[in-house]
């Protein structure tokens, strides 16, 4: 079993939503979670708040500090969770729950975690 | 109380007590002297008791007996090892022995202490309930036995190990450093929550549910609560739960010893004084940052003891086992959240999540997924209930299951 993290990139939810939408888009994501922590495969997660994010650039000139919005606004990272599968395959399976997906444009990147044993 | 309940009634609240008092003073290496000496006390009791009437304070009694047993035991022992010190040339010196102190509140601390002792993270879990009912709920061999489902030779053999793991260990009767006491205290409520929980959900075939494993449970529970360094939110949460529970304990049992499942349940029969006090504890607990499993659990509990079937209610509890399950995997848990699942967001979302699970390798799994088929494809329905049938083990059991496969073939008649 190897362990994979779902990346989530999409638009800054408090921008585009109403509180009712919030409120229906946090419950399917916890319900998400639950689902896959339902069947002993998840392993943790946490969102980022895009309030307080800044971004540190290399320029000719030195680092700069920007703050937000960092690239393209639906490239946006909002959060991750880490899960237990056998293979990308079933990753990619949780992935495609996910209510950041609901959202045109936005994305689950599905990255398997190196296991830290020199081996990958 | 009845002249016939009395040495039982005794037995069980001295017998503890004197032991903690005497393991406290004899150190744990000697735990067995002072199971001998509390017994020889109550034997004395049996001996002297009927000729001479029965005292007017009974505990009292048996205090001084069990005490000037004590004394004699440190004097032999004295005795023994100030003479192969002597031999060995060790100059030792030899004190009196101090006297054995049954006041209130040693007992309450020498309990307090033992619980942390035979808690210790060295000793097995199941080793550590058994110890703990013998040693601090003064149950019988016999009684462990039956609680376990096993026979009376393998609960001695367990006892008998976890006490030589504890000589090994040099555990020591004493209150842990107060740096260590959060993650000693951790053991603690787990040996207690598994300690209630095989009362709760007994799997005894003399009855499915042992009150007098839970109310013990509670009793050391509470024993935490009233000292300050382990009155602390994880363990008042604890305490909730358990109230919360054992409400509902005249509700859950009918007149055959069967169970009553939830659904069918008579709400007049659960106690409110036992919901108001778990309400309290979950309040005592609503302090600090951390959030324990025993804090959700007793949440969904709580909202277990308010019967209206309201969405509030179930989305509640979903979003409780939503957090629970991230904190601790159990397979009983992820069955549940999928029954809120079916109650809060409808039976097919319910079912689809249902069917991702793994089997748990008994009827749960069947029965839950017979009841979200049903009203939905009946045959379905009744094949998952008749494969669960086939998984459970006690006629109880197979009784609850049959009753719900009636309901389901009646229901498909009248349609």
């Amino acid at each position: 079993m190897d362990e994979f993290i779902l990346i989530f990139r999409h638009e800054d939810g408090m921008k585009v939503a109403s509180p009712e939408q919030i409120q229906a888009w946090m419950k399917q994501t916890m319900d998400w979670i639950g689902g896959i922590a339902a069947q002993n495969k998840f392993v943790s997660g946490n969102g980022l708040p895009f309030e307080n994010a800044r971004v540190v650039k290399a320029t000719d000139t030195g680092p700069v500090v920007i703050n937000g919005p960092f690239g393209d606004i639906k490239e946006t990272l909002g959060g991750y969770i880490i899960v237990k599968a056998e293979s990308v395959e079933e990753a990619v399976e949780f992935a495609k729950g996910s209510p950041v997906l609901q959202g045109e444009g936005n994305s689950v990147e599905v990255r398997k975690i190196a296991r830290g044993d020199g081996t990958h | 109380m009845q002249q016939q309940d009395l040495i039982p009634g005794l037995f069980r609240t001295e017998f503890q007590k004197i032991v903690a008092v005497l393991c406290r003073s004899f150190g744990m290496e000697n735990m067995e002297a002072a199971e001998d000496i509390a017994g020889e006390t109550f034997l004395a009791a049996m001996e002297t008791w009927p000729y001479k009437g029965i005292p007017e304070n009974p505990a009292a009694w048996l205090y001084t007996v069990a005490k000037n047993k004590a004394r004699n035991y440190l004097r032999r022992r004295q005795l023994f090892t100030g003479k192969i010190a002597s031999r060995l040339q060790q100059a030792e010196q030899i004190n009196e022995p101090a006297e054995i102190d049954l006041s209130a509140r040693n007992i309450t601390d020498s309990q307090l202490q033992m619980l942390f002792a035979i808690c210790h993270p060295a000793i097995a879990a199941e080793a550590q309930i058994a110890l703990s009912l013998r040693i601090l709920c003064g149950f019988g061999i016999e009684e462990i036995a039956d609680a376990f489902l096993t026979n009376k030779e393998t609960i001695n053999k367990r006892l008998q190990r976890a006490k030589e793991k504890l000589r090994a260990e040099k555990v020591a009767v004493e209150f842990p450093a107060e740096k260590e006491i959060d993650q000693r205290l951790a053991t603690v409520l787990t040996t207690l929550y598994l300690l209630f929980n095989e009362g709760y959900y007994s799997e005894s075939h003399e009855a499915v549910l042992r009150p007098d494993l839970c109310l013990e449970a509670m009793r050391l529970t509470y024993l935490l609560l009233e000292n300050k360094s382990t009155n602390q939110p994880a363990v008042n949460a604890l305490l909730a739960l358990m109230c919360f529970h054992a409400s509902r304990f005249p509700a859950r049992k009918n007149k055959t010893a069967g169970m009553i499942l939830y659904d069918d349940q008579d709400e007049a029969l659960w106690n409110y004084e036992l919901v108001a006090r778990g309400a309290y504890y979950l309040r005592q607990a609503s302090t600090g940052a951390v959030i324990s499993k025993y804090h959700l659990e007793a949440g969904i509990a709580y909202w277990h003891t308010i019967k209206a079937d309201t969405a509030g209610k179930w989305e509640a509890i979903l979003q409780l086992y939503n957090q629970l399950l991230q904190m601790e995997y159990s397979p009983i848990a992820a069955l549940n959240r999928t029954f809120a699942l079916s109650k809060a967001n409808g039976k097919t979302a319910a079912i689809a999540e249902a069917e991702k699970l793994q089997p748990t390798g008994n009827q749960y799994y069947y029965t839950l997924l017979g009841e979200l088929y049903s009203g939905i494809n009946n045959d379905k329905a009744m094949e998952h209930l008749q494969k669960a049938l086939s998984f459970a083990r006690t006629a109880a059991d197979r009784q609850t299951i049959s009753r719900k496969m009636d309901g389901l073939a009646h229901q498909t008649d009248i349609e």
